[in-house]
């Protein structure tokens, strides 16, 4: 007879770290007994290690630096210009007229493809990886923050011009904030879209960062190294999903919660 | 010129009070339409200052694009229309901007010293002291509306407009409510237009009652007795009022009990 829910044997069988824990150390069993070979797949136990080392040498801190500046320096060009050419379709008929339909046409292009475009008008430095992030970021940003404008309740801008607010005022309290929730959704996307982007670029061409470090793992069958790169990239997106989402619970402090956390 | 009121088709009012010195809303033949249909036609229209109003009509008779105009909300160029730059509406919806607290929806536009203090002190005329830094979304419908008429009355307006403010609150809550608005009201003295579904509401709480109908004012009641009123005390207005709404068949309340009421 199984007994009551409380026991330790029921309550392992819940944990939601159960089965990866044991995909984990399958995996490791496999790598050590030989059936998955180290030019396949390295031992989780050798990841660690050589992430370890990798911490230590000050390799992997020096790459992720240079990968996160990539990233940093792209999406805020992107999410200034996505921003910009919203409020401007947004509020302005003729900003309207004159962003929405290049700006909808352009994001048609698939960004990656226009990599080979970006390198010979920028080269092969960091300028075409900043490029490319902050193109792909931007439509994120634009399409999101635009919708979320055109959507603002009218009634709340009636009421809000019945109390003596001008255009600024009615910018400011109503319009924006109504919009921003929508904002912050286009900002995640920019971001996950950030991440993609940095990955490809930077194993086009790149003398330093994640994705050269890949590259020359690569060159050397060292899948120790190429795993730990992914961990870190997947760790990356976590922290900055983290990020948003520690921004919308301030911003949106408003919104009634339906699932209580 | 001996009444407030001018009937395009010259019916004749039954009650001639003394004209006060100016009103503090003018319409004169004012029309509005989209496209082919006119919403409104040629209306006139004085309110007093001070004077409580309660505006009835159909759905669609224009009662919404009247306190459109009233509220500024349109644009009136050309029309004869003189409205004090002074004025506040109060919604159906309470429309609070839901990312501002209670008391910052309160002070919204509001210029000069101690807004917050003002908004505060008109927090606590309407009985929402204990709310001041709610957000908008957590509050009641009564209490919402309470926040919105305190928005409204903060800026000390000589125009109160009330777009059917009771209608989406409980019968309980409304009753209340309707005390607020008259213990407001004799406190402030705004003139007030309420625009209203409901027939009993407007022979509570008003001076006059106007019926809207086909973009003009079909008919007028005045309402003399003193405050507060009860429900069936006006059974000959609520009939004739009834009967310029469309409503002909309706009992009078006096006859069939106070509690009933009529919506139209």
């Amino acid at each position: 007879m199984a007994v009551p829910s409380r026991s330790w044997s029921s309550s392992l069988m819940r944990s939601r770290w159960l089965s990866p824990t044991l995909l984990v150390l399958a995996w490791e069993l496999g790598a050590r007994s030989g059936v998955i070979p180290a030019h396949t797949l390295a031992a989780p136990s050798a990841v660690v290690v050589t992430l370890w080392h990798m911490l230590m040498s000050g390799e992997l801190p020096v790459s992720l630096a240079v990968s996160s500046v990539r990233v940093a320096a792209g999406l805020g060009i992107g999410v200034t210009l996505g921003i910009v050419l919203a409020l401007l379709a947004g509020l302005s008929r003729p900003g309207e007229v004159a962003v929405d339909a290049p700006v909808q046409m352009l994001r048609t292009l698939p960004v990656l493809a226009l990599s080979p475009l970006f390198i010979v008008w920028f080269g092969i430095g960091e300028t075409p990886k900043i490029a490319l992030i902050a193109f792909g970021s931007m439509f994120q940003v634009y399409l999101n923050l635009y919708n979320g404008i055109c959507g603002v309740d009218v009634r709340l801008v009636d009421a809000a011009r019945s109390f003596g607010l001008g255009r600024v005022g009615l910018i400011v309290h109503v319009i924006l904030p109504a919009a921003l929730p929508s904002l912050l959704v286009g900002l995640r996307y920019a971001l996950s879209v950030a991440v993609l982007i940095l990955v490809v670029a930077e194993q086009i061409n790149a003398s330093a960062g994640l994705g050269y470090l890949i590259n020359n793992a690569r060159d050397f069958m060292r899948t120790d190294i190429i795993v730990v790169c992914l961990i870190v990239y997947a760790a990356l997106g976590l922290a900055i999903d983290a990020a948003i989402r520690a921004v919308e619970g301030r911003a949106l402090a408003w919104r009634p919660r339906l699932v209580e956390v | 010129m001996a009444t407030l009121l001018d009937f395009p088709h010259g019916q004749p009012l039954t009650t001639a009070v003394p004209r006060p010195p100016a009103p503090i809303v003018r319409l004169r033949s004012f029309s509005r339409g989209f496209g082919e249909t006119r919403v409104i036609d040629r209306l006139d229209l004085d309110i007093a200052p001070g004077e409580f109003v309660a505006l009835l009509g159909r759905s669609g008779s224009g009662k919404t694009t009247l306190l459109r105009t009233l509220a500024g909300l349109d644009d009136v160029d050309g029309d004869e229309v003189d409205v004090p730059a002074s004025r506040a509406v109060v919604f159906q919806d309470a429309r609070l901007l839901p990312w501002k607290r209670v008391w910052k929806n309160v002070a919204l536009g509001l210029q000069g010293p101690d807004v917050r203090a003002r908004a505060e002190a008109a927090l606590h005329e309407v009985g929402l002291g204990h709310r001041l830094d709610a957000w908008p979304l957590t509050l009641s419908g009564g209490e919402a509306q309470r926040a919105a008429l305190a928005r409204a009355l903060v800026r000390e307006p000589k125009l109160l407009l009330l777009d059917e403010p009771f209608a989406a609150v409980d019968a309980l809550t409304r009753m209340k409510m309707h005390a607020l608005v008259l213990a407001l009201w004799t406190s402030h003295h705004p003139a007030v237009m309420l625009v209203t579904h409901d027939v009993d509401e407007a022979l509570l709480l008003a001076d006059r009652v106007l019926v809207l109908d086909g973009g003009r004012i079909a008919h007028e009641e005045r309402v003399a007795s003193e405050r507060p009123r009860r429900i069936g005390d006006e059974s000959d207005a609520r009939t004739r009022l009834l009967h310029h709404l469309g409503v002909a068949a309706a009992p009078s309340a006096g006859d069939t009990g106070a509690l009933r009421r009529s919506h139209v």
